[in-house]
């Protein structure tokens, strides 16, 4: 294993029972407004679709913070300017050039497609924000942990009760016994003796000695070997990143495109670690995470808005943007983050071969990533597991023309109808190691 | 010209030598010395160390080992912040750039990796060629200790806003005062720097532009500019001669910068046209060594048989004196006659009479080989400028001297005249990449990028000009001479904009900048430049060289560059200071080479020691009042009573421990003549230890290994089966049968899929050794050094052999002389005087059925369906059973770690130079075996570019580093299973043979005949 802090699953059990029960507890607290949800709703999908790249509730982002716009301004000035504000700079409304000259003449977009309701409707969501669902949240997100984190600690509980029951079972006979009759208290037990002739048995019976001998060499053999053979096997391995990147918002809840940041793997050997100018292109804009947004760490640490919004500042601070001002500062700080998949020097391999070729989902060996709040390494990476995939799969080469004429000669010669990696030559050893 | 010919490697192995034989027999030269420990019984009964606590340390250290292994450690990934567009992690980028360091020109092609330059290959679609140096050029990059870092002004840092001040300043004074500043570079060939240079001249009237090249072709330089009016050196078009006739001119090594390519493309057995190549030398050369004839003359004979040639060829009469050689040289006559505008004399000897006289031949035989137009601009030093600058610096006349890239304080005879004048100087001012002792010596030090850093254009002949782009961001505070210049003379302009517009305006004619800086190159027309026809008096030039030779006394030493080290420019370059000679096979060395005769009679010798390692005596040379003591290596076709020294050795100032080898021949380079009359050579005692290969690779008596044709056999209509391409037979049933017809193995079908063959024309393969280099750079290959050298242990994956043969070659040729019996053994085996040369490239054959495979107790190595043999590293663990087994002795063990180890200092053991590693090949540990693989990595990146783009790989679309290094086409390598691709074709040719194909391991190598060109009628 590798010598990085790896995450203490029972505090982070016992944690996340006593989050539990504190948020049950306080969970009797409701709504406090008087919202008419349905409008909020509409007006919050059409803020979220036209205006929220440059405009934010509560701070200024390309555009002026629209927080309460509506009691700083006439609802028809607000209409006229959101309908097509260049017309009306034009006739000549002193406010609207005041506006525009306040933002150094940045052009907003005119949206004539919007009917006064739609309009109105985005007033209504700058006016009374975000509605707040404490409870529904905090308890998805308990449940949703703990159901996928069973097995490993349940083993032990369930090892434990048996253990303990078998104990009770055994003092439960050895009291039987003795109010029985059947031997005297303080004399030793009958469970006793029986050891004691069976260990005297045991010695006797030569048969039995070599057999329990192999069996134990057996036992010792196997489970020697098999500590050997997960040296340097990292299967789970999870270490803390510098930045508490969650994929499963990125990739499982916005649905960003693995590629879209891992963008050298179709092309090279490497699936590339994003430069931070890629985080940039939404991060520009995404300053701070909606406020009902947690992510739950391996070992209990729950980041709720706060801490995640300073997660993002580390990515400003990476790629020098001064988020105040709204500009790129030039003092930039690279992000060392921790490589989760090492493969040793000695083997090659290529993602674009996987990815592009063959056509693999990335899933396919870095696990359900879209579920991870914090990667883990998903497979063994060992060369068995490699070359087990290699043996099975067999290849879709429809449409490639590389494959064209070699798979039509080796169909024939191994007289199927789709031939396997394996038999392509992909468990040769040169394939891999150069 | 048949197969009793006898091919040797050594003298000692001629001689018959013991050592040589027992050599012959084992694998590892090295016996592994157990029985220095477990034969001194003393020392194992006074040991501390029982066998027990032996055994105690043995389990503690594994124990601790294990654990530690348990343990991986913790990798960091650190991207960019912003990731340039043109980078995609894991895939190369290729820009064509230029070379250009004042000795090696080249028009090429980089390979970077995530911004940084790993490979250098040629640009082919220029006409680009590379040599071994040019390809380790881009190791020379990362030379972290000897690359200048920041500006200095007598040792203390200063910014370059104040260096310029301080310059700026001085120059006007020295302005006023109407002081002369000089400028003094080596040879740029850059137009548009020529015009800056132009342009600072103009601002500071006073200053002037001296070119100054370490090793000089001044001579030539001169003769042209007499003859043709323009001081520039022809160009030869080898391909379509018919005779070529080379005095000492090494045109295949650094002569007018190599002219191999037009030379190998004019020896095409296949097209029926070859020409006829005669070299008169002293030295044994790389293009003596592959020409048709090899005429051995020592220095002052070779003036005179140029004079008789002359003579002959003109029936004119100047002055001269009779050779040993004078029948061949009347036969040589009317050969060039014969061949009449195809004929072509060239000569290596610079001076400029010499050249005179050769420049006339030519124009006698109305040659269209030379090219007075297309002239070349790669070597524009002139000695006589350079000798005046030194005397007017010591007199107090320049009182400014601004150098770029040059040492003059290394390379000129008289350094001490000129440090001497250095510090006399009011201003001096050393622009250069590298440190060294002129740097070191002057006052301002301007640290400039390396060409791999550089913007920048070169224009090496009249027809390509050659644009250089930067390929990595400067590793180093640089700027280049060009900014500095145009900052001097008063210009604002950043270079790259001056670039941009020069080229555009003077030379692309409307053609895209972009387009040219993509493709490397552009191309120009001709101009002819005919009417400027000087009249000059070959009589007199006659008389003058006569009259030189004739003084001629003692020992005549021969000046030369070596194939590895050239002028010297590269001597920090491990990969370059491993590489051995293509003729003596050695290494990390210069030496003196004696001819066997003058060997004998002064007592020298070259024993070979048990572990394969040579010695040599040392010998004390001394010229014009100068002396150096020089090791003596005994070359065979050396001309008696003459004596070869390279040039570039020596070098000492500022280079690691391990680079400080052999001895500065530069102090006996009087006015860079690289002819020394009267010479004295002297043995003075101890012993060199030369770390040379030639002994340790031997053949163990294997014949057929070489086949060598002559041009009529291969044009005849005679059945080459049996009579030039005999294969082999063995016997099989108490009958003689082909070889091929029986085996040990079964056969595997190998016709789906590819199945890469790699095709070596012995005859195109001039020993150059580029392919050497460029096999270093793609597969990682350690460099291991002097020591580890001379016990064998070097561990270049493709070496090439160089094989001696004798003269009188067959019975036949015997008989004719007279000979019989006894004497006719002996003759045929005689240690030759001069003996035929055969390079060839070795390298792991990957045979079909190959023995090491068998052997391997862990299935390490393997055959793959495509015909490669494969290593796994990881999975071996060193028995070197397959070493044993393999009859061509091409793997390689790694002895030691050789990275990241202190005892092997070179680039693998520091930051910069492991910045040059290919990041797809793995860095061997300790304890393993390796040895070629054919590239696999890049046979495996073809076709994943073809996969991905979803097609069939294209016709000779396959490459390894060695055959895309080789610029004659010696080496083509393909997929035989594509009959498109040119090695299909090759594979079934008449000349195509296997090496030892009696042992039918059906090597996926094949090698085609060598053929020569005896002049038959």
């Amino acid at each position: 294993m590798k010598s990085v802090e790896l995450h203490n699953r029972l505090t982070k059990l016992l944690l996340k029972s006593f989050t539990f029960l504190l948020i049950f507890a306080f969970s009797m607290s409701s709504y406090s407004q008087d919202i008419d949800e349905a409008r909020q709703k509409e007006g919050k999908k059409l803020f979220k679709s036209l205006c929220a790249s440059c405009h934010k509730l509560d701070k200024k982002l390309i555009g002026p913070a629209l927080s309460g716009i509506e009691e700083r301004r006439e609802n028809d000035w607000l209409k006229a300017w959101i309908k097509n504000n260049a017309e009306l700079r034009a006739s000549g409304d002193r406010d609207a050039i005041a506006v525009f000259e306040e933002y150094k003449g940045s052009n907003m977009t005119a949206f004539p497609q919007l009917s006064d309701k739609n309009v109105d409707d985005i007033l209504y969501y700058t006016t009374v924000g975000e509605i707040k669902k404490k409870v529904a949240v905090a308890d998805n997100a308990t449940s949703g942990a703990s159901s996928g984190e069973a097995p490993g600690w349940l083993i032990y509980i369930l090892a434990s009760a048996i253990i303990v029951a078998f104990l009770m079972i055994a003092s439960l006979l050895k009291q039987v016994n003795e109010l029985k009759g059947n031997t005297a208290p303080g004399e030793s037990s009958n469970l006793k003796r029986d050891l004691h002739e069976l260990w005297a048995g045991l010695k006797r019976n030569t048969f039995l000695k070599v057999l329990t001998t192999i069996f134990l060499m057996l036992i010792g053999a196997y489970v020697f070997f098999g500590t050997l053979f997960k040296v340097g096997v990292d299967e789970g391995y999870q270490p803390i990143q510098p930045i508490a990147f969650s994929h499963k918002i990125h990739a499982g809840d916005n649905k960003i495109d693995c590629q879209y940041c891992h963008s050298s793997a179709k092309h090279s050997k490497t699936s590339g670690i994003p430069s931070v100018n890629v985080c940039m292109n939404c991060h520009k804009n995404i300053s701070e995470v909606a406020d009902d947004t947690v992510v739950e760490l391996e070992d209990g640490i729950v980041l709720g808005k706060e801490e995640l919004d300073l997660e993002i500042a580390k990515v400003y601070k990476a790629a020098g943007w001064d988020a105040d001002n709204l500009e790129y500062t030039g003092e930039t700080s690279p992000i060392k983050w921790v490589r989760v998949h090492n493969l040793p020097d000695f083997v090659y391999f290529n993602h674009s071969q996987h990815v592009t070729v063959a056509g693999l989902e990335c899933q396919k060996c870095h696990g359900p990533v879209e579920e991870m709040e914090e990667l883990y390494q998903h497979s063994p990476l060992t060369m068995g597991w490699c070359i087990d995939c290699h043996k099975e799969t067999k290849v879709d080469l429809k449409g490639n023309d590389y494959y064209k004429k070699i798979h039509e000669d080796l169909a024939k010669k191994y007289n199927v109808d789709q031939v396997t990696i394996s038999q392509l030559g992909g468990k040769e050893c040169g394939k891999c190691h150069y | 010209m048949a197969s009793d010919k006898k091919y040797w490697q050594s003298v000692e192995e001629l001689k018959g030598s013991s050592i040589v034989e027992t050599l012959s027999e084992n694998e590892f030269v090295e016996e592994i010395p157990t029985d220095q420990f477990l034969g001194d019984k003393e020392t194992l009964e006074n040991s501390s160390t029982s066998r027990r606590d032996f055994l105690k340390y043995v389990g503690f250290t594994t124990a601790a080992a294990s654990l530690a292994a348990c343990e991986g450690p913790v990798r960091k990934s650190i991207p960019y912040v912003v990731k340039p567009d043109d980078v995609t992690l894991g895939v190369a980028d290729w820009y064509a750039t230029s070379m250009a360091d004042g000795y090696d020109f080249a028009n090429v092609l980089v390979k970077t990796r995530e911004g940084r330059p790993i490979q250098i290959m040629p640009n082919k679609e220029a006409n680009g060629t590379t040599s071994a140096r040019v390809q380790a050029a881009v190791l020379s990059l990362y030379d972290e200790k000897l690359r200048l870092k920041e500006p200095t002004k007598g040792g203390e840092a200063i910014s370059w806003a104040d260096a310029d001040k301080e310059v700026k300043a001085k120059l006007s004074e020295l302005k006023e005062a109407n002081k002369s500043v000089v400028l003094l570079t080596g040879s740029m060939a850059s137009p548009s720097t020529d015009k800056i240079i132009e342009g600072f001249i103009a601002a500071n009237p006073n200053a002037k532009h001296v070119v100054y090249d370490a090793v000089s072709e001044s001579g030539a330089a001169d003769a042209f500019m007499a003859m043709y009016g323009k001081r520039a050196l022809p160009n030869y078009h080898l391909d379509k001669a018919k005779t070529i006739v080379s005095f000492g001119a090494d045109f295949l090594g650094d002569f007018h910068g190599g002219l191999e390519k037009s030379y190998v493309a004019g020896r095409k057995s296949e097209t029926g046209h070859m020409s006829y190549h005669v070299q008169v030398e002293s030295n044994m050369s790389l293009t003596g060594a592959n020409s048709d004839k090899r005429v051995v003359v020592k220095p002052s004979d070779q003036v005179f048989a140029l004079l008789n040639l002359y003579n002959a060829v003109t029936g004119a009469n100047v002055p001269s004196k009779a050779t040993s050689v004078d029948s061949t040289v009347k036969k040589l006559a009317s050969d060039l006659k014969k061949s009449g505008s195809k004929g072509v004399v060239l000569t290596g000897l610079n001076d400029k009479n010499a050249q005179l006289i050769a420049l006339a031949i030519n124009k006698a035989l109305n040659s269209e080989i030379i090219d007075i137009n297309n002239t070349l601009n790669i070597r524009q030093g002139n000695d006589a400028e350079v000798s005046q600058l030194i005397s007017d610096m010591k007199s107090g006349k320049v009182a400014g001297l601004i150098s770029y890239n040059v040492d003059p304080i290394y390379s000129l005879s008289n350094s001490s005249d000129f440090s001497e004048g250095l510090k006399k100087l009011e201003l001096s001012v050393a622009l250069s990449t590298e440190n060294n002792e002129t740097v070191n010596a002057s006052n301002f030090v301007l640290p400039t990028p390396h060409f791999l850093e550089s913007w920048g254009d070169a224009q090496f002949d009249s027809v390509t000009y050659g644009l250089m782009q930067p390929t990595i961001q400067p590793l180093f505070n640089t700027r280049q001479v060009q900014d500095a210049l145009l900052n001097w003379s008063g210009d604002a302009t950043k270079y790259y904009d001056y670039l941009k517009s020069f080229a555009t305006t003077n030379i692309l004619g409307g053609s895209s900048w972009n387009k040219a800086l993509h493709n490397g190159f552009f191309t120009k027309e001709v101009v002819n430049s005919e009417a400027n026809l000087a009249e000059v008096s070959i009589s007199d030039a006659a008389a003058k060289l006569s009259s030189s030779a004739k003084k001629a006394s003692g020992f005549e030493l021969n000046l030369y560059t070596k194939t590895g080290l050239g002028d010297g420019k590269q001597a920090n370059n491990p990969w370059l200071q491993e590489f051995p000679d293509p003729i003596t096979r050695a290494s990390w060395d210069n030496y003196l080479m004696m001819s066997m005769a003058d060997a004998r009679e002064l007592g020298f010798s070259n024993p070979v020691k048990d572990n394969g390692a040579i010695d040599g005596d040392y010998a004390k040379v001394s010229v014009n009042g100068k002396e150096v003591v020089v090791p003596v290596m005994v070359q065979p076709g050396q001309a008696i009573g003459s004596v070869g020294l390279a040039l570039g050795y020596g070098k000492t100032f500022g280079l690691n421990e391990e680079m400080q080898v052999g001895v500065n021949a530069y102090p006996l380079y009087t006015n860079g003549n690289n002819i020394q009359y009267g010479v004295t050579v002297e043995k003075v005692s101890g012993t060199h230890k030369f770390a040379c290969t030639q002994v340790q690779k031997t053949i163990a008596g294997r014949h057929d290994i070489l086949k060598v044709a002559s041009l009529k056999q291969v044009t005849s209509n005679a059945d080459p089966k049996h009579t030039w391409n005999k294969p082999a037979f063995v016997s099989y049933d108490h009958n003689e049968v082909e070889a091929k017809t029986i085996d040990l193995w079964d056969e595997h079908n190998r016709e789906i899929g590819h199945h890469f063959n790699l095709s070596i024309d012995l005859t195109s393969c001039t020993g150059c050794g580029a392919c050497v280099v460029a096999c270093h750079a793609e597969n990682n290959v350690p460099v291991v050094g002097k020591k580890e050298v001379r016990v064998g242990r070097d561990m270049h994956w493709l070496r090439i052999d160089r094989y001696y043969s004798s003269e009188i070659a067959t019975r036949e040729e015997a008989k004719a002389q007279g000979l019989s019996g006894g004497d006719l053994y002996k003759a045929i085996e005689t240690e030759a005087e001069n003996p035929e040369v055969t390079f060839q490239p070795m390298m792991c054959q990957h045979c079909n059925h190959a023995p090491c495979e068998t052997v391997c107790p862990v299935a390490a190595t393997s055959h793959g369906r495509q015909g490669q043999n494969q290593m796994a590293y990881n999975r071996c663990v060193g028995t070197r059973y397959c070493a044993n087994n393999c009859p061509y002795r091409v793997r390689r063990f790694n002895w030691f770690n050789y990275s990241n180890n202190n005892e092997f200092d070179f680039n693998m053991n520091n930051e910069y130079g492991k910045m040059v590693l290919n990041p797809d090949v793995v860095v061997r540990s300790r304890g393993v075996m390796e040895k070629c693989s054919m590239c696999i990595q890049m046979t495996q990146a073809t076709i994943l570019k073809a996969k991905k783009e979803g097609r069939a790989v294209n016709t000779d679309e396959f490459e390894t580093a060695c055959s895309s290094a080789c610029t004659t086409g010696a080496m083509v390598f393909g997929d035989i299973n594509n009959k498109e691709d040119k090695v299909a074709a090759l594979v079934e040719d008449k000349k195509a043979y296997g090496v030892l194909d009696y042992l039918q391991t059906k090597p996926n190598v094949i090698y085609q005949v060598k053929v020569k060109n005896t002049n038959e009628a």
